[in-house]
């Protein structure tokens, strides 16, 4: 398999890439990771005129944690970086869960969390961690930078709300008003392949009480599924073995699994009550200990 | 020397961009003209003619085609050439010199790697980048790293022993 012809630039600041952007007015595409969009426009599923390739501008291959407590991923931060990462154990226990499980060792040394957000893939981790976890991203345009939601950054399978003339600089995980943990889980036949289903936790606690919760699932619906809604019950309250029953059975509901070769709808959904059900009893365990 | 998908090592067609890059491959600077739509996989059989990079499935799953970009494992299927301009690579010809093979090939000698030997670049490659990163790994961490390529032959128990194989030479040879 082999590409359509493209135009390829590789500019050496973000101000050059979008006037780039800008001046192929929807035909050109950001190319940062590559391990997405190569292999669609390979199957030519896409076919861009222009590749911007912004591999080459320095300074945006960071992840860090601010003094307040904010989560900064850079859109040149690779898979990897995040994996076996102490930085993101101690402060985003959700992203270093799901870190290992991206795709496969070879494809996280190239791929990125930032182009892996944007491509919004129903199954993409990091967009439901995002999701979770409350963050948001950084746009940058002609017109300088705004910040988007990721409710209002992913609103379909592979469609989020970038201008064509906007690159995603950053992902920002806002500081947290409490000790922030959670966890991550997937289901995968074998390392690489689509998930059967993947859930996301991302819990803020005052001692064993908890004061904000985010949900969101992959693999299991035609989109990233938002389902903090059903995390509320929790918020306010110690988790309890009444609490996960009703929360995990809320948030299995907001599951919109087809049934495929990977299981029946019965059975995702069923997965991911049990994977609700699991990280919460984690979290209570660890959480009783801290306080 | 130009490389293209539909003439290879022929001048571009009226219309045809191509870009110059100078990539590193083995330790040799390389300039060739491409396409920007020539992925590197295919830059290396067919425009350098170095067929030890296999290009199993096509799609980023097997890792048949794994080579190591700026020391890290990459699936050359997955990248354009032209990203490659100014980068250093190794292939699986880089690893034996003139008269003697690299451990990890040893290895795969020794402890019988391979039945086909379709997978067994992309193995040697990715095995290669974890070595360089950690000389004593288990037999856990041998599996973890190698879990992008794909064998449909050996069942991989061979596979590992051969590279713990090589560590284990190699830490014998640094010491």
């Amino acid at each position: 398999m082999y590409p359509s012809r493209f135009g390829y630039e590789s500019p050496k600041t973000i101000e050059e890439a979008i006037a780039i952007l800008d001046s192929y007015a929807g035909e050109a595409k950001v190319l940062s990771g590559g391990q997405s969009l190569i292999p669609m426009i390979k199957l030519r599923f896409s076919a861009p005129e222009m590749l911007v390739d912004i591999n080459g501008i320095a300074g945006l291959d960071y992840h860090r944690v601010d003094p307040d407590g904010s989560i900064h991923i850079g859109a040149l931060c690779r898979h990897e970086e995040l994996e076996n990462c102490a930085l993101m154990e101690k402060h985003a226990p959700t992203i270093a869960a799901a870190a290992p499980l991206v795709s496969d060792p070879i494809v996280r040394t190239r791929g990125t969390f930032v182009g892996s957000v944007c491509h919004a893939d129903p199954q993409g981790d990091w967009a439901a961690t995002m999701t979770a976890m409350g963050g948001h991203i950084v746009a940058q345009g002609p017109k300088g930078t705004r910040n988007i939601s990721m409710k209002d950054f992913v609103i379909g399978p592979f469609q989020n709300t970038l201008a064509f003339n906007e690159i995603a600089i950053e992902a920002v995980i806002p500081a947290p008003k409490g000790v922030r943990v959670g966890n991550y889980l997937k289901l995968e036949r074998r390392v690489g392949d689509f998930a059967t289903a993947s859930v996301a936790v991302s819990l803020e606690m005052k001692g064993d009480t908890v004061i904000s919760a985010g949900i969101a699932l992959a693999s299991v619906g035609g989109r990233t599924i938002d389902a903090s809604a059903a995390g509320q019950a929790l918020v306010g309250k110690k988790i309890t073995q009444e609490l996960i029953a009703e929360v995990s059975a809320a948030v299995a509901a907001t599951a919109e699994p087809r049934t495929d070769h990977r299981g029946s709808s019965d059975y995702k959904r069923q997965i991911v009550k049990t994977f609700v059900s699991r990280i919460l009893n984690g979290l209570a365990t660890t959480s009783q200990k801290a306080a | 020397m130009t490389s293209l998908y539909d003439e290879v090592q022929a001048a571009p067609a009226p219309g045809v961009v191509t870009r110059r890059v100078t990539i590193k491959v083995n330790g040799d600077d390389r300039t060739v003209d491409v396409e920007p739509r020539l992925l590197l996989a295919h830059l290396l059989r067919q425009g350098l003619k170095m067929t030890g990079t296999h290009s199993g499935c096509d799609s980023s799953n097997c890792g048949a085609c794994v080579i190591l970009f700026d020391g890290r494992p990459i699936k050359s299927c997955t990248m354009l050439a032209v990203q490659a301009d100014g980068h250093s690579l190794e292939t699986v010809e880089g690893l034996a010199s003139a008269s003697e093979l690299h451990p990890i090939q040893e290895g795969f000698k020794e402890e019988h790697g391979l039945h086909c030997g379709f997978c067994t670049p992309g193995m040697m490659l990715a095995a290669k980048a974890l070595l360089d990163k950690n000389n004593d790994p288990t037999e856990d961490e041998i599996r973890w790293a190698l879990s992008g390529n794909l064998c449909r032959c050996t069942g991989y128990q061979n596979i590992v022993k051969s590279v713990l194989w090589a560590a284990k030479k190699m830490r014998a040879e640094s010491n």
